[in-house]
């Protein structure tokens, strides 16, 4: 680690500069907490840090005129967390974003790092799945946008390409009743990995559900997109047959593995318990604002 | 390889040290800036042992790099007392024997702190879960969360 180099560039073309020339012993920084430990247990050794943190669009929160939000990639969990109106669009995104970690590590950690460490657990990435999250990644060759979905790879890997750099979500604005949820399992209250992780969004008009979205963590290499859940919830007024429908399609969607953690047969059937748990809560949200 | 020039702000004061750009904050503090009040527990976040601020913000120094300090600032255990006169929270930590062998205790009163500022009247369970990252293996944690409990009820009355 004795030939580490750390830039805390201004602009996103100097550290997309900085990051692409240095190639594969390149790392950003954003709060580190990943990153950090990654160095300090000799599982990485980067030749340059580039530290984002001093990029405007990367610590930003907007509101932007439509309703929606532009949240850049390194704001941590805290700084949402104090955000007037986020808490009140997308409780569920703040409520997976403050499971990361103790408050210490939320004084950092950050939902773009989060979903850059590709871990299938992360507990951000189900709720900004089933936002509907969009995010721009910048690149030496511009700028683009993906399903937040398909940026992870499979463990520890995203389908970022060489250089490019996340550097913010976009959640859609949001129709009258709208809410969202996260739920995890873990063995204790705090301070844990998620054995399975759901979230969900839903809208409600009249009692009945028009849209809905469903994320799933911890049971598969990559957080998923359950459509089949999704579907099994729009049209419905969250009857118990519509719920069980959805539970099932996330329990089917579970491609877990088997550890101390949780089994396999364990995993997939927390799917479907916390996807109903999950809904209820998201529902009980939306129509306590209509 | 050259060190790295650092200037700062520590406990109010402007600060300047030299660092690897691979050494910690916390490598920083207990090193170059002899503060040894923040303890090395586990190196990677868990422990809270290493609670600093960092503009105001509750964090882990053993997860924050050294060099990230310039032009910002930092606050540490050594910043709580004014002179000689403890804050409430560490008098009322030694009356009512809120601590053992002391290592995790830095870290408590610096997160504690934190949620005071933030939360002048946290109920019981705010308190376990503000102080969810920050292990102690001596007291089972009541006196730790009673005394912050007392002392956020003597700071509100005065």
């Amino acid at each position: 680690m004795t030939e580490l180099r750390y830039l805390a560039p201004d602009t996103l073309d100097e550290a997309i500069g900085a990051f692409a020339k240095a190639g594969s012993a390149a790392r950003i920084l954003a709060g580190g907490t990943d990153l950090l430990v990654q160095m300090r247990s000799g599982v990485l050794k980067p030749g340059v840090i580039v530290d984002i943190k001093k990029i405007p669009e990367m610590m930003g929160i907007e509101q932007t005129a439509d309703g929606g939000f532009r949240i850049g990639a390194a704001v941590s969990g805290m700084a949402l967390a104090e955000h007037k109106s986020f808490s009140k669009v997308w409780p569920g995104v703040l409520e997976a974003v403050n499971l990361i970690g103790s408050k210490q590590v939320q004084g950092r950690a950050s939902a773009g790092g989060n979903l850059c460490n590709g871990s299938p657990a992360g507990d951000s990435v189900p709720a900004m799945v089933a936002a509907g999250a969009i995010v721009t990644v910048q690149g030496p060759n511009g700028r683009r946008e993906m399903k937040v979905e398909d940026v992870p790879a499979g463990p520890g890997r995203t389908n970022l390409k060489p250089g490019e750099i996340l550097v913010s979500f976009a959640l859609p604005p949001r129709p009258p009743g709208s809410s969202d949820a996260y739920l995890r399992m873990i063995p204790r209250t705090e301070m844990d990995i998620a054995v399975v992780g759901v979230g969900v969004s839903l809208t409600i008009k009249d009692g009945t559900v028009t849209a809905a979205r469903v994320g799933l963590g911890a049971v598969a290499p990559t957080v998923l997109l359950v459509e089949d859940a999704a579907k099994a919830l729009i049209g419905s007024k969250l009857d118990d047959a519509a719920l069980a429908k959805a539970a099932a399609a996330c329990s089917a969607a579970c491609r877990p593995i088997d550890d101390k953690r949780g089994t396999i047969a364990y995993r997939t059937k927390v799917a479907g318990v916390l996807l109903k748990r999950t809904a209820a809560i998201a529902a009980q949200r939306a129509t306590q604002k209509n | 390889m050259a060190k790295v020039h650092v200037t700062t702000s520590i406990n109010g004061e402007p600060m300047e040290f030299l660092c690897e750009p691979s050494d910690t904050m916390l490598d920083a503090l207990r090193g170059p800036l002899a503060l040894t009040g923040s303890k090395e527990g586990c190196a990677s976040g868990d422990c809270g042992a290493c609670s600093i601020t960092l503009d105001d913000r509750l964090i882990c120094s053993c997860l924050m790099l050294a060099v990230e300090a310039q032009d910002h600032e930092i606050r540490t255990i050594e910043g709580m007392a004014q002179g000689d006169k403890l804050h409430p929270l560490q008098q009322k930590f030694l009356e009512m024997a809120a601590l053992q062998c002391g290592i995790c205790t830095s870290g408590m009163l610096v997160a504690s702190d934190a949620l005071l500022k933030k939360n002048p009247e946290p109920s019981e369970e705010e308190i376990r879960f503000w102080l969810a990252g920050n292990l102690c293996r001596c007291t089972g944690y009541d006196k730790i969360v009673r005394a912050v409990m007392e002392t956020a009820a003597e700071m509100r009355a005065q």
